[in-house]
């Protein structure tokens, strides 16, 4: 198996304000995500060769892409690999890319889903039997809270006092960026008194529905100071498929995800990182629920097993801690427009090597880890994106 | 002579207190209780469960034969002893038909299964009655109305109960009936009902029947009798001539269960026979558009069978419902707002055709390589990858332990939280389901519960049945 380290860079990225976007429809959105990386990158859509797009449910086809941008007659992939769609658009972009087949690429990740009017995201429903029981993700996340609180003798009041920690830090960091959804703090006491979603889960250890849309142009490593100064490289790209098989074997637990250690053991292979908590400057991780922040610094080796919880009461994550976890505000903040969210974690991690982060600038980082999660943890799909200077 | 083998019965963990009704209404009073069905309950489930107590000890694959009886079946054109015979895993090459349209059903149900082990058209048939009849609010029949199941298994020799004698006249009465247009029944006038049909019928023909079995009423050790309410099944039983004092009329069941339609006379039948011993006779009637008499003889005891529950073991585990409003809810008496969540896809039949034999008895597999059983059945094993080498395993009637869980506020319920759950399984294996029938805040990792048969939603024109867990309910 080869390696993607250093053989693709970013030249520009773009990416809309996260929300309600009541007004915005997916078009709207694309078009304002690739106007602002064309601009970054100082290229227009003539210049571009490729493209991959990624959508879970607002789109089919390369079309989706072609029609609100007018591409001409270009070959486009549509990409779908649930919450680590736009990861993974990003990643076989990359693979063309370091082939050298195509040498400007243009990747964009959207999802419009306040369309629909629902609270919470629609179960996945396949023509069956329907003979499954209650699936809503709050539901089943809180299943990883319910193990690792018993598992590790949290009481109650304990779990709910770590992971509400989690949801602090995040609308911290949130209320410092100007696209997020949400911009504003919240206090310990508001989150662990939150009304229950699914138990022990409350409103605030659970991401909103948004739309959104990112984008990203890429090239060969070698062609990147053609476009800026600055580019950013990519240093690993992984995925990790699970069988859904927790389900089914008596042997999972639900304290821990092995895809999202396999993802991260082989990322930090490729881009030859040996001490992950030491070496990896800043994350942005999946927090579809908090529990699943905090189970994931264990997957991904932040913490140790079991240890987590004094790494985020002792500040380990927040921003002027030793690995900022959610710069941007995360999935927390920003909601989770399933298509976009690996697309704008990736943003948030460009912005920040570039030292165009604003307010919420982290001193020198030098590399950014993205993490995805996609479907329930009893077998999910996982994303991790290394990127770096 | 054919007869009875086997018993069984289910009532709903579930039970509405009278004065809880009666304060709805802006009244006082209102003795006992009736057993509610929960909102994933309904006339096979309970029937299913009924079935379910009544073949413990028994070999399912002997049985030729389902009786359903009822008068709320859920669908009007759709066989539900099919759908029960599924659930129990039976053979396909076996005798189902539905009796409905009275509260005799029950017993014609049974006279219909004692006719076919007599005509040698089967050696073993479950006869299961099973009835969720919904009183109109604001009615005595709201009161006395209650849900519940029993089933009997009849055979054609040596059964431990005879029947020795049959005794039926049929009757064209609007007392008490329930268009096809209608989900409440319908009654007249209460006198004319009380008078003119239940105590005229019932006491005419139970003397027709002795005087033709050559019985008097002190030959009878037990009398179970159907009766809308405690005090009619009383004043008609000593019209009749039984000591209504010394314990020979089986208990009413109306300030515990109330009047379970159907089911009721099975039910009662079922009471007597836990506690029935050797060389008694019981006499069993029903009534509904004319009455039945059966005369029954316990030729030896049947034997105690370990994990059936009768009926004792159901009325002794209850939980009340908190007020009226609750019952009206599982009810869906009243609309209410609907969670902001997607409309369900309805079920596909062509997905149902390939899950026959699997789902709906709770049947995953076992790899013949590693041992493991797995839930729902997999091709491809999950621990040691061998392809097609599986055979049927059955998880319905096993332990399991709960693993984990959440109550889930957000997802689609009737009443919500849904809990959502991992079982495992003594033997091995692990089934994701919902619990049902618990009190959220007793719910915690590590605790027994047992599967049982539920309605999951409806959805498409289809009742979709599956399993739930629930704690051990005795």
């Amino acid at each position: 198996m080869g390696s993607i380290k250093d053989r693709v860079a970013i030249v520009g990225m773009g990416c809309t304000r996260f929300g309600e976007n009541w007004y915005k429809n997916s078009s709207d959105m694309i078009i304002e995500a690739a106007n602002e990386a064309f601009q970054d990158a100082g290229v227009t859509k003539d210049d571009i060769e490729a493209a991959w797009v990624g959508t879970l449910w607002s789109g089919d086809s390369g079309q989706t892409l072609a029609e609100p941008l007018k591409l001409p007659y270009m070959p486009i992939t549509r990409v779908e690999n649930m919450c680590a769609t736009a990861s993974d658009a990003f990643r076989n972009a990359s693979y063309a890319v370091a082939a050298g087949i195509y040498d400007r690429v243009l990747v964009v990740g959207f999802e419009k889903l306040k369309d629909s009017g629902l609270s919470g995201l629609p179960e996945t429903q396949v023509y069956g039997t329907n003979r499954l029981q209650t699936q809503t993700a709050p539901g089943h996340f809180a299943l990883l809270a319910t193990s690792y609180f018993a598992k590790y003798g949290l009481s109650p009041e304990e779990g709910k006092r770590m992971l509400g920690h989690i949801s602090v830090k995040s609308h911290h960091n949130g209320s410092l960026n100007p696209k997020a959804h949400f911009q504003r703090e919240v206090t310990l006491e508001q989150v662990i008194n939150a009304p229950l979603v699914a138990w022990p889960l409350g409103l605030f250890d659970c991401c909103g529905v948004s739309d959104g849309a990112a984008a990203a142009i890429i090239t060969r490593a070698e062609l990147a100071k053609q476009f800026r100064p600055d580019p950013v490289y990519v240093k690993a790209l992984q995925i990790c498929v699970g069988q859904r098989s927790g389900f089914i074997r008596s042997d999972y637990d639900w304290t821990q995800i092995r895809e999202t250690y396999e993802a991260g053991r082989r990322a930090y292979q490729e881009a030859g990182i040996k001490v992950p908590r030491e070496e990896i400057s800043m994350a942005e991780v999946h927090d579809c629920f908090s529990i699943t922040e905090a189970v994931t610094m264990e997957d991904l080796q932040f913490s140790v097993r079991g240890g987590v919880r004094e790494d985020i009461e002792s500040g380990f994550f927040d921003i002027d801690g030793g690995l900022p976890v959610q710069p941007s505000g995360g999935l927390k903040c920003f909601g989770h427009p399933i298509g976009a969210s690996g697309l704008r974690m990736l943003y948030e991690m460009y912005k920040q090597l570039q030292g165009k982060a604003e307010k919420r600038q982290l001193k020198n980082p030098k590399l950014g880890l993205t993490h995805n999660l996609g479907g329930f943890p009893a077998g999910p799909t996982i994303s991790v994106v290394i990127v770096g200077r | 002579m054919a007869g009875i083998v086997s018993y069984g019965a289910y009532v709903p963990l579930h039970r509405l207190g009278r004065s809880e009704i009666s304060k709805a209404w802006g009244g006082t009073g209102g003795e006992g209780e009736k057993a509610v069905a929960s909102y994933d309950e309904d006339s096979i489930t309970m029937a299913v469960a009924a079935a379910r107590d009544c073949s413990k000890g028994f070999d399912r694959s002997k049985l030729d034969g389902v009786y359903f009886a009822s008068t709320t079946s859920p669908y009007w054109e759709k066989l539900a002893s099919a759908t029960i015979a599924s659930a129990m895993g039976l053979r396909s090459d076996i005798l189902t038909a539905d009796f409905s349209g009275s509260l005799r059903s029950g017993t014609n149900a049974l006279k219909a299964a004692l006719d076919a082990v007599t005509a040698g058209s089967a050696d073993y048939i479950l006869v299961v009655a099973g009835d969720a009849r919904i009183g109109i609010p604001r009615s005595d029949k709201e009161m006395s109305f209650g849900d519940a199941a029993a089933a009997v298994i009849v055979a054609k020799e040596a059964a431990a109960v005879n029947v020795e004698g049959r005794h039926s006249v049929s009757g064209e009465l609007f007392d008490f009936w329930r268009p096809d247009r209608d989900v409440f029944v319908r009654s007249a006038e209460d006198r004319f009902a009380r008078e003119v049909g239940y105590n005229t019928v019932v006491t005419d023909t139970v003397r027709s029947a002795l005087n033709k079995f050559r019985l008097k009423p002190t030959d009878i050790a037990k009398v179970c009798l159907y009766a809308p309410d405690a005090r009619q099944l009383m004043s008609t039983s000593a019209a009749i001539g039984f000591d209504t004092k010394g314990g020979q009329v089986e208990e009413s069941l109306h300030n515990s269960v109330g009047n379970c339609g159907a089911s009721q006379s099975l039910l009662m039948l079922v009471c007597a026979l836990e506690k029935a011993r050797q060389g008694d006779r019981l006499l069993l009637v029903s009534y509904g558009d004319g009455c039945d008499v059966l005369s029954l003889v316990v030729q030896k005891e049947l034997p105690k069978v370990k994990g059936r529950r009768g009926v004792k073991m159901h009325l002794e585990t209850k939980r009340n419902l908190p007020s009226y409003q609750k019952y009206v809810l599982w009810r869906e008496l009243v609309q209410v707002q609907p969670a902001s969540r997607p409309p369900m896809i309805p079920v596909s039949p062509v997905a149902l055709l390939r899950d026959r034999g699997w789902g709906l008895s709770l049947h995953g597999s076992k790899c013949k390589k590693c041992g493991t059983p797995q839930y729902p059945m997999q091709r491809v094993c999950v621990i040691c990858g061998a392809q097609d080498q599986y055979v049927p395993y059955s998880f319905a009637d096993l332990v399991g332990r709960l693993t984990t869980f959440s109550h889930d506020n957000l997802g689609a319920a009737i009443d919500p939280p849904s809990t959502v759950c991992a079982v495992d399984f003594e033997g091995g294996g692990r089934i994701m389901c919902d619990m049902t029938d618990r009190d959220p805040a007793q719910v915690a990792t590590g605790m027994p519960v047992e599967m049982v048969f539920r309605k999951l939603h409806y959805s498409g024109g289809i009742h979709n049945y599956w399993w739930k867990c629930s704690p051990i309910r005795c």
